[in-house]
């Protein structure tokens, strides 16, 4: 098993065989879940090594899904930034609209594998609860989402998606009725329910496994992208950039380059209101404190008394109070850097990609895009950027018409 | 010996199984919490579990979350917490406290601060319930180092693999939880509760206290049968909820009414005050 201590050579060791990426990650959660948390390192660990798992989702990613997802060269952007070349990596192209459903497929396959005969899931945005709810269709499984009341106000069309696919879509109405409070209810409906359920969490945090098996099924976008960009340019990206909600997105486009120090890599977070507003964003590397919470330690919004904040983003998928705890640990390390950008500059970017590249970004990855309104200008015209379009905007339409005033 | 250890010895001694109370400290104000806790021993609670809220608490139902919320809406955090604790211990020196709940608040306030102010505020024990033995080394020995008892929870799901895992390194008592499931809600099946105590037993011999879903006399006296102690909880914060006002604030009846309730339950253990052949086997 690899040990942190690797970490001197390579980014992409973690995590160790507890589970830790350094000080972060780990399996805190209460012992009815440990035995099986245990089990399912031990299913996901013999899935990965038999081959047969491994093409039957390659062949499902192709087949299902769409993958692989093209490399966009946007001319335009890059035209009107006037700085690097910018490509975005399509994965709004996806089936079901985002990179959800890459960590959906690995999942379903190993709950059927394990003889799981129930599916939950907590969503924010309600992306991950709509590709949860496509995989369980396709599959033949009930299946119950956890959303919070808040989401489930402001993600409508997404709700409906997923009761048309046959979903319970739970309301959450406890703490902030947001997406933690969404997996705090996840969390308390696998424990009761242990020996049938399998629960697809939909980024990259949670108790160990989860982090390392969510990076390791969204890892296609990376994978893709550094195929892609050498048979386009002949050579690796000098720059990526994506949204980090819970950093699922982010680390499937960074893990497979981290080893390239050559490659600069930013992680956008929800800025919110500000990052010096008290309890007004999301951005919990960049404005939060490490602490342990579902089943993990990473940066926390939290207060002084170790009390998890709310947090506010235009986004509801980067709307929780947590991060990945590999982020935590690549942020520590320096390896990444993390930044955030505010609502009014995702907005301003969701605007500016739909007139002039004929997409509608999600309001997630107009986050990434915004950054790279500030970065590209600064860079030379040779420098590769890639950013994660990592899903599309029509989930968005109503919530942004209501805050730029617009009638539908 | 620890408080605890000198209860359990007290009790086997009376012939009768404990009664355990939680509430969650700071609910529904300080005031009122801390008068209710120095009320509990004389109502029948042999021990007291006193929750540090957390905002986020995985493993409760909604009566403990609603009772965690209302303490940090009325202003708990820990050091009012760890001062519940000095209080109580002024008038009382021989009810054990066990500190319940989440790492975070721990981790955050400090682990060596923490053991330190929490043994020297004079509680007794620690359960923290999202602390599995594969993470507790960080907090566990520093506990130990402050004589404070380090209780484990084992569950239905704890199998015969994990099982002396997590007995290692367990003090003061070992906490079953009854059902797999959050707290209040599923009520224990007693048959298949007593077969998990038994396998239990066979590794260890220090007390047993069940819990999670305990809510009438008569599911007190059949687990009492079982193990060393009964741990209700749920419905004890349950009935402080039943008295507030519109505003959620204390009345006259919140104290009454909670103390009320544990005489009750605690009467159920003292009817059967006389040596059970289970308990007698066991031992
Ligand atoms: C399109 C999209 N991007 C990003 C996210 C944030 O998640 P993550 O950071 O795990 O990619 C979400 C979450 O709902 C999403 O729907």
């Amino acid at each position: 098993m690899t040990t942190m201590t690797d970490a001197l050579n390579t980014y992409r060791g973690g995590p160790d065989e507890h589970g830790h990426f350094g000080l972060f990650g780990g399996r805190y959660v209460a012992e009815t879940l440990m035995p099986l948390i245990l089990d399912l390192e031990r299913a996901y660990n013999e899935a990965k090594a038999d081959p047969e798992f491994q093409a039957e989702l390659d062949s499902l990613n192709a087949h299902y899904s769409g993958r692989p997802s093209p490399l966009y060269f946007a001319e335009r952007l890059t035209e009107h930034l006037g700085g690097a070349k910018i490509y975005f990596k399509r994965d709004e192209l996806n089936h079901t609209g985002s990179h959800k459903i890459n960590n959906c497929l690995g999942q379903i396959q190993l709950a059927r594998r394990m003889g799981k005969t129930r599916i939950i899931a907590e969503t924010g945005a309600g992306q991950h609860g709509v590709a949860v709810a496509t995989v369980a269709a396709r599959f033949g499984l009930p299946c119950e989402i956890y959303m919070g009341a808040t989401d489930i106000e402001r993600q409508k069309p997404n709700v409906f998606r997923m009761k048309l696919l046959g979903a319970k879509v739970n309301p959450v109405t406890s703490g902030s009725g947001t997406l933690k409070d969404a997996m705090n209810d996840a969390l308390r409906d696998w424990v009761a329910n242990v020996h049938d359920t399998f629960y697809i969490i939909g980024t990259v945090a949670g108790p160990h496994p989860y982090p390392a098996m969510v990076r390791d099924f969204q890892s296609v976008i990376g994978k893709e992208t550094r195929a892609q960009m050498m048979e386009r340019e002949g050579r690796l990206p000098d720059t990526l950039v994506a949204c980090i909600g819970g950093g699922s997105n982010a680390m499937g486009l960074f893990h497979p380059f981290l080893d390239d120090r050559a490659v600069s890599i930013y992680g956008v977070e929800a800025g919110g209101y500000g990052i010096d507003v008290p309890n007004g964003h999301a951005a919990s590397m960049t404005g939060g404190e490490p602490g342990v919470l579902h089943g993990n330690r990473t940066y926390l919004l939290q207060n002084d008394d170790g009390q998890i904040l709310e947090g506010h983003s235009i986004s509801a998928g980067l709307d929780y109070p947590g991060v990945g705890p590999e982020h935590s640990w690549l942020k520590d390390t320096g390896r990444v850097t993390y930044v955030a950008v505010t609502d009014k500059e995702a907005l301003e970017a969701f605007q500016l990609c739909t007139r002039l590249e004929g997409i509608i970004p999600a309001l997630e990855p107009s986050h990434a895009l915004a950054y790279v309104r500030k970065l590209a200008p600064e860079l030379p015209s040779d420098n590769l950027l890639v950013m994660n379009m990592c899903g599309r905007g029509d989930k968005d339409i109503f919530a942004v018409a209501e805050h730029l005033s617009m009638e539908m | 010996m620890t408080r605890i250890d000198q209860t359990f010895a007290r009790l086997k001694a009376e012939g009768r199984g404990g009664l355990v109370t939680f509430i969650t400290a700071g609910d529904p104000d300080y005031e009122t919490s801390l008068s209710m806790l120095k009320g509990l021993p004389a109502a029948g609670a042999d021990i007291v579990e006193l929750g540090m809220p957390f905002s986020d608490p995985m493993a409760d139902g909604p009566a403990i979350q609603a009772s965690s919320l209302r303490a940090l809406k009325a202003g708990q955090n820990m050091k009012k917490t760890l001062s519940m604790v000095r209080e109580f211990r002024k008038e009382n020196q021989a009810t054990p406290i066990v500190l319940m709940g989440y790492y975070n608040p721990i981790y955050v306030y400090g682990v060596d601060r923490f053991v330190t102010d929490a043994s020297e505020a004079g509680a007794d024990g620690l359960i923290i319930v999202d602390m599995p033995p594969e993470e507790d080394e960080e907090l566990r020995p520093a506990a130990a180092g402050k004589g404070l008892n380090f209780i484990r929870l084992a569950t239905p799901t704890t199998d015969a693999r994990r099982l002396p895992a997590v007995l290692a390194n367990t003090s003061g008592f070992v906490y079953y939880v009854s059902i797999a499931g959050i707290t209040g809600t599923a009520a224990p099946d007693i048959s298949s509760v007593g077969a998990h105590v038994a396998r239990i037993k066979a590794h260890t011999d220090l007390p047993i206290a069940i819990g999670f879903g305990v809510k009438t006399p008569e599911q007190v006296r059949e687990l009492a049968a079982l193990a060393e102690g009964v741990v209700v909880g749920s419905a004890l914060v349950a009935s402080i909820a039943e008295t507030l006002d519109e505003n959620g604030q204390a009345t006259a009846e919140t104290k009454p009414k909670l103390l009320g309730l544990v005489e009750y339950l605690s009467e159920a253990l003292h009817q059967l005050a006389e040596p059970r052949r289970s308990r007698a086997a066991a031992a």
